[in-house]
């Protein structure tokens, strides 16, 4: 077999036969290669694609037939593991989740996607952010079951009603597109972040746990809900609808009425 | 023969490590005194630029005949606490949010502190000396 100039860049070779009906986009991606930039910078693609495609789509095109070089991450591509989150056309969304339909521009002009990586985070290759600084902040909430004394000999218990208050709450998924569209976690990522206060809520209203108070204890800090704006980016921007916003407010009634 | 190990039947919770409520206070007070200044200055913009001829009526003496009565001197005095305290506190988080090294933001915070100081004792020291018998 021998070695082509396309797969030399990594990518599959000859493109795929156009499918009927297959309108041209431009996609402008916000590329950046940590071994030859020092900037990162724009590349633009035109790409043949279906109105039902979706971004996703798009991404793989290049990826697989004009450069392989693009770097982002994707592992499910059915909006459930949250790898692919990413700043498509100025806001946070799931690459797997946003269809081209709902991008194309009126009155059938060229329609140009904007895709670049999520915010506050800082960029290792083109899409791929280092989300290390936002599992911390994760992680520091102590986002598990907290009980204390004998466990008990049967099922821990818990009517409708309570399961109801945190259900919002267990739909994260951890995409980190909250987190990295938050004004003040861009300019102050001490801040612990939306997602990671999401977290704590969905264990601080369990009525089964027992770790409340020491959650509360860490989001009553400095870098913990007061620094909440309540911008509601975070809640446009969740891929599952959750009303992140209003998690956060219902931390600071928890800590302003000390009482869960 | 290992022995069985049991915690203490229902016992107690560790106890929360309370760091404080500093930020929770200083959030609270940003509601309260904005509720309480919309009424203030409002009240206060009302008086010097509508009622009565507004600013035209405003002289020495008209000074001078408000402060005179407590009321009117407690509220300006409130007027000039919360609104320094309140503006204060908006721009110390700005500075929290937008400085990015730590000595920068200190001194921007002691600029703030100081300004604050500076103006609250000020402003009390002339409502609260205020000596409309001065003459020239």
């Amino acid at each position: 077999m021998t070695a082509t100039a396309e797969v030399s860049t990594g990518s599959r070779g000859s493109q795929p036969p156009v499918p009927d009906g297959a309108i041209t986009v431009t996609l402008k991606v916000r590329r950046f290669n940590p071994e030859f930039d020092d900037e990162p910078r724009w590349d633009s693609f035109e790409i043949p694609a279906l109105a039902s495609d979706r971004v996703l789509n798009l991404l793989h095109y290049v990826k697989w037939y004009l450069d392989g070089t693009l770097t982002f991450r994707r592992s499910c591509a059915h909006g459930i593991c949250g790898s692919d989150a990413m700043r498509i056309n100025g806001v946070n969304r799931l690459a797997c989740k946003v269809l081209l339909k709902d991008l194309l521009s009126s009155g059938g002009k060229q329609t140009t996607i904007t895709v670049e990586p999520i915010k506050g985070l800082p960029v290792h290759k083109d899409l791929l952010v280092d989300m290390e600084p936002f599992f911390e902040a994760f992680r520091a909430v102590k986002p598990y079951l907290i009980t204390y004394g004998n466990e008990p000999t049967r099922e821990r218990v818990q009517s409708v009603a309570d399961r109801e208050r945190f259900d919002d709450t267990t739909k994260c998924i951890l995409c980190a597109c909250c987190t990295t569209s938050c004004p003040v976690y861009w300019t102050e990522g001490s801040y612990f972040g939306p997602a990671a206060i999401v977290n704590a809520h969905r264990f601080i209203f369990d009525s089964r746990d027992e770790g409340a108070e020491e959650r509360l204890d860490i989001l009553n800090d400095v870098d913990g809900v007061w620094r909440c704006r309540t911008t509601f980016n975070c809640t446009d921007a969740c891929p599952r609808g959750i009303q992140v916003t209003k998690a956060i407010q219902e931390v600071k009634r928890a800590l302003l009425f000390k009482r869960v | 023969m290992s022995e069985l190990i049991l915690d203490k039947p229902r016992s107690p919770r560790r106890p929360a490590a309370r760091r404080g409520n500093g930020e929770l206070y200083s959030w609270l007070f940003m509601r309260i005194s904005g509720v309480a200044l919309v009424v203030l200055v409002l009240g206060h913009l009302f008086i010097m630029n509508v009622l009565d001829g507004g600013v035209h009526r405003i002289n020495f003496g008209f000074v001078a005949g408000r402060w005179a009565s407590p009321f009117w001197q407690f509220w300006d005095l409130a007027m000039l606490w919360l609104a320094q305290i309140h503006g204060g506190n908006g721009l110390r988080t700005v500075i929290n949010d937008y400085a990015r090294k730590d000595a920068t933001r200190f001194w921007l915070k002691v600029l703030l502190y100081a300004s604050m100081v500076l103006i609250i004792s000020l402003g009390t020291y002339v409502i609260f000396t205020f000596d409309p018998n001065i003459t020239d």
